[in-house]
């Protein structure tokens, strides 16, 4: 057996239902309002009689809250009565911000957050964007600095309300 | 040649992931001096994401280079071993890494020139036939195109800035040239015939050159002159400053073997 959540066919057995549902209780412990599968990190859960192998994607090489995420994604299944848990990582293909769901976006923004701007095939998202503010949603905003907080984020500041603010960056 | 370590059997593919694990270790390493010195907090943030990134892709590497060790040799080597329990002359990493941070702008002309090499580097590599090194590439080459924009548009600051700023990149650029170009030159186990693995270094140093021109023309800096080059670290010979950094990295795994958090 081997359903991904991308292809529901409406044939997801009780028990695959049941273990996607719980994975969307278990958030990333840097964004708390963001489950891992807002993030788009889990790839697939694969069910081998009482085995469960969950496969997510690391967000950034070095990290760490990857450890703990999988630590979280386990401590769920076993506090559910799963006993034989499996974390696998998987590289490739690279985790992208593509991957976000809008719910994600959405639940980012209004954390306070500005959520990825654009797809990571077009490669103006190494240009200059056009971030909008979290805050008072105005477009005139800058770059303070490439690198913010976590190492998914970047640091911009609005040029309106003059809050500083955290930008999920496009990866 | 170097002494291979007695108690690790090596062959090629394990020497290139340990070549690109301990170049990334060792750059990371140095970065991370500046975590709490940066010149201002969103910069100290910054390099110390870097850093953080080049720690994690070191790590990819050394996980792999040790599934590969045990497989071979039916041993219990981890990650933390490669890293913690070698010696200088069994380090691989380039010699720019190794080099001091000295003042800021020798952290960024060390951070422009190892990072635009990797962006080349990690998108040939991606084309492995060695699928694990074409998913860590895949997956770096993301986080190292942050890495080149970051530190370009420093030395574009810094080169094109006020005349104490000028003159610390060019001196920066001027003692940095001559470890550029092991960069390009193959060692043995990049080389080997058996080993389709690893990519062709000549081939993406025009890439890499027709970059670093770009960056200098809005910097107004100039290459320098043609000068002698150094190499040697990828074949385990060392600057004096690797000895220092591995002193204080592997001091602890040493004092107390198998010591965790």
């Amino acid at each position: 057996m081997n359903h991904s959540k991308q292809n529901i066919t409406g044939t997801f057995s009780d028990e695959e239902e049941e273990i996607w549902n719980l994975l969307s209780s278990v958030n990333d412990p840097e964004i708390p309002v963001l489950s891992v599968l807002d993030l788009g990190i889990v790839r697939d859960v694969k069910i081998n009689d009482k085995r469960v192998e969950v496969i997510i994607t690391p967000t950034y090489s070095g990290c760490p809250a990857m450890d703990f995420i999988g630590m979280n994604i386990r401590r769920a299944l076993i506090k559910n009565g799963f006993e034989e848990i499996k974390i696998t990582h998987q590289l490739s293909p690279a985790w992208t911000t593509d991957w976000m769901t809008e719910e994600g976006k959405d639940k980012l923004k209004a954390y306070g957050i500005a959520p990825p701007v654009g797809k990571t095939f077009d490669k103006k998202y190494l240009q200059n964007l056009q971030v909008e503010c979290p805050h008072c949603h105005s477009i005139n905003t800058k770059v303070i600095s490439e690198f913010g907080s976590t190492a998914c984020k970047a640091l911009y500041k609005c040029e309106d309300c003059g809050e500083p603010f955290d930008y999920f960056k496009c990866h | 040649m170097h002494s291979k370590p007695t108690n690790i059997a090596t062959n090629d593919l394990v020497d290139f992931a340990l070549f690109l694990a301990d170049s990334s270790l060792i750059m990371g390493h140095r970065l991370s001096e500046w975590t709490g010195h940066g010149p201002m907090i969103e910069q100290d943030i910054a390099i110390t994401n870097i850093a953080l990134d080049l720690i994690g892709q070191a790590r990819n590497f050394y996980q792999y280079a040790s599934e590969l060790i045990n497989n071979q040799d039916d041993k219990k080597i981890t990650e933390d071993d490669l890293a913690y329990l070698r010696d200088a002359s069994e380090y691989k990493n380039l010699l720019i890494t190794e080099l001091p941070n000295a003042d800021w702008a020798k952290t960024i002309g060390k951070v422009f020139f190892f990072s635009a090499w990797q962006f080349y580097f990690y998108q040939k590599l991606i084309y492995s036939s060695d699928k694990q090194l074409s998913a860590i590439a895949e997956k770096s080459l993301k986080e190292v195109t942050y890495h080149v924009k970051w530190a370009s548009d420093w030395v574009i600051r810094l080169g094109d800035g006020t005349e104490e700023s000028k003159k610390r990149m060019e001196s920066a650029v001027e003692d940095l040239w001559p470890y550029t170009g092991e960069m390009f030159v193959a060692a043995n186990f990049e080389e080997s015939p058996k080993n389709s693995v690893s990519i062709d270094v000549s081939n993406i140093k025009n890439d890499w050159l027709e970059k670093v021109k770009l960056v200098f023309r809005d910097a107004t800096l100039f290459l320098p002159n043609k000068t002698w080059m150094q190499s040697g670290g990828k074949n385990g010979v060392h600057t004096e400053h690797l000895g220092y950094i591995l002193a204080e990295m592997q001091f602890l795994q040493r004092a107390y073997p198998g010591l965790e958090w």
